[in-house]
């Protein structure tokens, strides 16, 4: 029974995998280049020095930038490529209307962008562990399961987006509304801790708050405790979006 | 001869509009059926539900004795399904396209392999495989959609328009695929709004017209029963059209009118028949 599942989740995603290795070199460039630019940009450029938790800047804002990198990433490449099938090529129509477990083409179109955001946060990652300016910063289990998990979230985030998407301008709209928002203050270049108490809340509600704090303390076991209720919270909001596509693509309300 | 597709009082609205309106038909085992209609009858939604792209409202569609709402998997592996427009994924080859369906239906690599290399062969497209569909005419493209669809052995094949805008030596390409894959005593349910393209292929035609059918029988049945013969005549500067059930009475009719202006008198075809029924041309303009 699972290994029929699993072989159904990977029927679904090899068309996405050969689709990621005829565009492999410009998928890695694309991958991380915006990761580079806001290390270079918000990491070097605009601030140094020690940040509350007493760690240097550069090593607090790496594990943000994994975690808006596992969003974008993550997010994009699975709402685009589905975007693209469903409204343009039709070809995400065919698999609709093959034997096929809606669970196993929920996970299975979510591969890519799992594999994009693993890409683009591991890239970012082991950049952040190479420089002398974040020695503070450790490789572990549990960072690699934390960006696991959050790029697994904002893959299903992306699905639920380009099933509901009715044109490409939607997409635009969501990511204008919903996405950058997200990418500059869910603790990803800055505390959480250091806003008022009602951006906290409204913060606290959106899952890249709880991606960037478990990726940060995971990070940082020295100077952090990690966060297990975030940890909590981002497994529901997988749940959660992991139920949205189920029943959207049941519902075919799409 | 048992039924393989058995649609009963089918109802599927977008909002204020009824596009399929209380739908009952039956396709009988190893007939290619045509279903033809103006735009906007009905003809794309009522295959979109019975290939599960699309709820319906109410009613139930069975297809070789499964519920497509009680037992989707089931019907589903027996159904290849050719969408009006090419459904192939642009940024894989052919190949991988075909590949990607064979693994929908959890194909294992050997039988893929062997059943690709069985149908490249007998549509030529072996020497397309490898290439991206782009690059492939719009005949070309169809041919591979059908391949696709036809790579785990459907009982039953639905083609939705499979020959729109295609120019007339593909059309009569893909008629002789149709007829072939017929002949192999595959179910064909093919949707057009090319009469001829019913006339040539089609053992039965069910016409459909705001989401209900209007007309279900043989072609050449359906043309006596509006009457075999036409009288094609000019009458205040547009074309009329008068049927009767023999030649004679046709022309008894002809030699009353007018002799000015040309009066043809011919076989009735099932443009005809659609004409009279829908008050429709075929493009959908009355």
């Amino acid at each position: 029974m699972i290994v029929d599942f699993l072989k159904q989740v990977y029927y679904v995603a090899w068309g996405d995998m050969r689709f990621l290795r005829h565009n492999f070199w410009n998928i890695l460039v694309m991958s991380v280049m915006s990761p580079l630019l806001y290390l270079i940009a918000f990491g070097f450029g605009l601030r140094t020095g020690e940040t509350s938790i007493g760690v240097s800047y550069v090593a607090f804002v790496i594990p943000g930038i994994a975690a808006l990198s596992s969003l974008s990433s993550s997010f994009s490449s699975t709402s685009t490529r589905m975007n693209v099938q469903r409204l343009y090529y039709k070809s995400f129509d065919e698999m609709i209307m093959c034997p096929l477990s809606l669970s196993a083409i929920v996970f299975g179109k979510c591969t890519l962008g799992v594999v994009r955001g693993l890409i683009a946060c591991g890239l970012i990652y082991v950049l952040g562990l190479c420089l002398p300016q974040a020695p503070e910063l450790v490789a572990s289990p549990l960072v690699i399961v934390c960006i696991v998990l959050s790029c697994v979230v904002f893959s299903m985030l992306g699905m639920a987006a380009a099933l509901l998407a009715k044109s490409h301008q939607s997409m635009a709209t969501f990511n204008s509304l919903i996405i950058l928002p997200m990418t500059f203050l869910c603790g990803t270049f800055f505390s959480v801790s250091d806003l008022n108490v009602v951006f906290q809340a409204i913060l606290y509600c959106l899952p890249l708050t709880h991606a960037s704090e478990c990726i940060r303390a995971a990070a940082l076991p020295d100077y952090l405790d990690f966060p297990v209720v975030s940890l909590v919270v981002l497994i529901a909001f997988g749940v959660a979006f992991f139920l949205l596509d189920h029943w959207l693509l049941k519902t075919r309300k799409v | 001869m048992d039924d393989i597709i058995i649609i009963t009082d089918l109802v599927k609205s977008f909002g204020d509009k009824v596009a399929v309106d209380h739908l009952d038909l039956r396709v009988r085992r190893g007939e290619l059926f045509g279903f033809l209609g103006p735009n906007g009858a009905g003809k794309t939604t009522t295959v979109r539900c019975v290939a599960t792209l699309t709820n319906f409202d109410s009613g139930t569609i069975i297809v070789d004795g499964y519920d497509i709402r009680r037992s989707p998997i089931e019907a589903k592996n027996r159904m290849g399904v050719i969408q009006q427009q090419v459904s192939l994924d642009k940024d894989l080859t052919i190949r991988e396209n075909m590949i990607s369906h064979a693994m929908y239906h959890m194909m294992g690599k050997r039988e893929r392999e062997a059943k690709i290399a069985e149908l490249t062969e007998f549509f030529g497209l072996e020497e397309y495989l490898d290439k991206p569909v782009d690059s492939l005419s719009g005949g070309w493209k169809k041919r591979a959609a059908i391949v696709c669809a036809m790579l785990h052995d459907p009982k039953v094949l639905f083609l939705d328009e499979p020959t729109s805008g295609l120019d007339i030596n593909a059309r009569r390409l893909l008629w002789d695929v149709v007829r072939s894959l017929h002949s192999k005593g595959t179910t064909v349910f093919l949707t057009t709004h090319y009469i001829e393209e019913a006339e040539a292929l089609c053992d039965r035609v069910g016409i459909i017209d705001r989401g209900r059918i209007i007309a279900l029988d043989e072609p050449k049945r359906l043309c006596e029963n509006v009457g075999s013969v036409a009288v094609e005549y000019m009458e205040g500067g547009r074309t009329n059209y008068r049927y009767f059930g023999t030649r004679d009475d046709a022309q008894a009719f002809a030699s009353t009118l007018p002799t000015e202006g040309e009066i043809r008198i011919r076989r009735t075809n099932l443009e005809d028949v659609f004409v009279e029924l829908t008050g429709k041309t075929v493009g959908g303009q009355k």
